[in-house]
């Protein structure tokens, strides 16, 4: 466990390194956030002045490598637009998007297991088609259209709840669910064809055979080999919760992460993307790390080495 | 990895479950929400093609004295625009016709890159092995863990946004699937005797993996299509609502629901909900012919 930590550790540096170049080169090859900052009345004085006060004017590797330096400090620069660091700007908007995240994360996982399994134990039967259907139109939507429509219909027709920014729980409500669906739908399918696959197997048809009942077949036998391919799928789409964040966050105006890229991309302002970019690089990693670790306690074949 | 290896572990048994299921009737005729679904498709790519002569108005034609009015079913419609005017007194119908358009032509051209590039590296990696086998395969992994629309934040943040621009991005964030699928297939079809023999009777690689690797790989490639079709025609419609997608200029379905996302609370949902409803009309219908043809194509990977 210990060896498998370190190697984690040392392949989370690499990772970090990669992005960092990757976002530097690409950032290179962008062009000059300078002449959008001075705007059409800048002098050429300004814009000297500007250049040396970030560093813009030293050659590209030595900008790299004094990047890496103060990156390592936790410094990525000051915000272009917003005058302070990026990186604390990046990181006092982690909080709103986890909640988001996590919460969608939590809904989606605890509604699909019971409805996946209920929809196999019943194949072809009015529940199963319902489900189906019903998780059909739910990855056929589109997920920043299924957030408008919540707002149309609970919060402009019904005015059940709020539709934007974040506070208490009411606020979560929409924003999370309409992250949520997406996830559920998916979820429902994976569950329900993999408990297909296995409610089909030997060992269960051993299991009804010696007389046990209907639902420790299903729970104890069967859902349990299911979860493995789940935890997976569930695990990448952790990931994809990240991106789908930032539609979610700037159709119900969520203070979190993806707001502030949005912005900050419209403005150029490169320290914030730069500082977004290796935040949410660590997010991924600290998520591929929690579904390895799981792994092992679902599936004792496999073992974190 | 210890998730590799689940992953492995999870696919062998896949192979070791017994096709156990009967195979139900699979002609069209057989499943209406099939042929339907190939009915609405049909529908949406004649629109897409003949947008330009089937289209009312110029979709980006503004009548500024003509805005805002509702689809005909309400009143106060204007008579001509079938489906309203939108903020600017753009005609929603013509704005919808070309906006398949375009959620077409991305969707279907960065899936044919995302095919080359993938069957491709598949191919390459399954026939040569070794060291670029290890490395293409790692390269599929990683790309499978990260998802477009941040990949594209950071692209689009940097290079700027344009149609080429996005079938070019979605096309290479795309291949890994195929190249995975592929890559197994050759490695499948490689030690088989027919293979054994065209090669023992002097073929070239390349006529080996065109006429007796590539055939056999045709069907999984042609399901995971119908799959990924409609996940990239959401993707560039939510990258177009980003406005990161095609540029504003540039009719999309995505680009009309932000526009109407403007005008949600003054009660005029018809801008938002019409577009919406039509694009997940055609992702559903593509959806469902997906599993159609999974379930004719491949009876064990039935449902």
């Amino acid at each position: 466990m210990h060896k498998f930590l370190f190697r984690r550790f040392l392949q989370s540096i690499g990772v970090f390194l990669a992005v960092s170049l990757v976002m530097f080169a690409m950032l290179q090859a962008a062009g000059d956030p300078i002449a959008l900052l001075v705007g059409e009345e800048g002098t050429p004085e300004d814009i000297v002045r500007l250049r040396r006060a970030f560093g813009l004017d030293r050659s590209i590797p030595v900008q790299y490598v004094l990047f890496l330096r103060n990156a390592l400090r936790g410094d990525l620069g000051i915000s272009y637009h917003h005058g302070v660091p990026a990186m604390g700007l990046v990181l006092e908007r982690v909080p709103a998007t986890l909640e988001l995240v996590l919460t969608a994360m939590l809904v989606a996982t605890l509604l699909s297991i019971p409805l996946g399994v209920i929809a196999a134990s019943y194949r072809g039967g009015a529940l199963d088609r319902l489900f189906l259907s019903g998780s059909l139109v739910g990855i056929s939507a589109p997920p920043f259209w299924v957030g408008i429509v919540f707002i149309l219909v609970f919060g402009v027709l019904l005015r059940w709840l709020p539709t934007s920014g974040r506070g208490g729980w009411e606020h979560l409500v929409l924003p999370a669910g309409s992250l949520a669906l997406y996830r559920l739908a998916l979820f429902i399918r994976l569950v329900r064809s993999g408990m297909l696959d296995v409610l089909g197997q030997e060992y269960v048809r051993t299991a009804r055979a010696k007389g046990l009942a209907e639902r420790a077949v299903v729970f104890k036998h069967a859902l349990k080999n299911t979860l493995i391919p789940f935890i997976t799928i569930a695990g990448l789409q952790m990931g994809s919760l990240l991106a789908g964040a930032v539609v979610t966050e700037r159709v119900f105006a969520w203070p979190g992460m993806g707001r502030l890229i949005l912005d900050s991309i419209q403005k150029l302002d490169y320290p914030v993307v730069m500082s977004w970019a290796l935040v949410t690089a660590g997010i991924f990693i600290v998520i591929n790390l929690i579904v390895d670790i799981s792994y092992s306690f679902v599936d004792p074949r496999v073992r974190v080495t | 990895m210890a998730q590799e290896a689940a992953i492995g572990i999870a696919r062998e048994e896949a192979f070791e479950a017994p096709p156990a299921r009967r195979r139900s009737s699979l002609s069209l005729a057989a499943r209406p929400d099939a042929a339907l679904s190939l009915l609405v498709l049909l529908a949406a790519l004649l629109i897409a093609a003949a947008a330009p002569w089937i289209s009312p108005y110029n979709p980006i034609g503004q009548r500024l004295n003509l805005a805002l009015r509702p689809p005909f079913f309400l009143e106060g419609a204007a008579p001509g625009h079938l489906l309203g005017t939108d903020g600017l007194g753009r005609d929603l119908l013509s704005y919808i016709f070309y906006g398949f358009r375009i959620s077409l032509a991305v969707g279907l051209s960065s899936v044919t890159l995302s095919i080359l590039i993938g069957v491709s590296l598949g191919v390459w990696s399954g026939y040569k092995g070794g060291g670029a086998d290890a490395l293409i395969m790692r390269l599929a992994d990683f790309q499978l863990t990260l998802p477009t629309v941040l990949v594209a934040l950071a692209v689009i943040a940097i290079f700027g946004s344009g149609v080429g621009k996005l079938i070019l991005l979605i096309g290479i964030t795309h291949w890994a699937v195929y190249g995975r699928t592929v890559r197994g297939s050759v490695l499948a079809t490689r030690e088989r005797e027919f293979v054994e023999a065209a090669r023992a009777l002097g073929a070239s690689p390349l006529v080996l993996i065109l006429r007796h690797i590539l055939p056999s790989v045709m069907t999984p490639i042609l399901i995971i299509s119908a799959v990924e079709l409609p996940r990239v025609m959401l993707l560039e419609s939510t990258l177009s609502f980003l406005g990161l997608g095609v540029p504003p200029t540039v009719p999309s379905l995505g680009g009309a629901i932000a526009h109407g996302y403007e005008f949600l609370l003054s009660g005029h949902w018809w801008l938002t909900v019409l577009p919406g409803l039509a694009l997940m009309g055609v992702v559903v219908a593509i959806n469902l012919l997906g599993d159609w043809l999974r379930d004719v194509l491949d009876p064990r990977m039935q449902r």
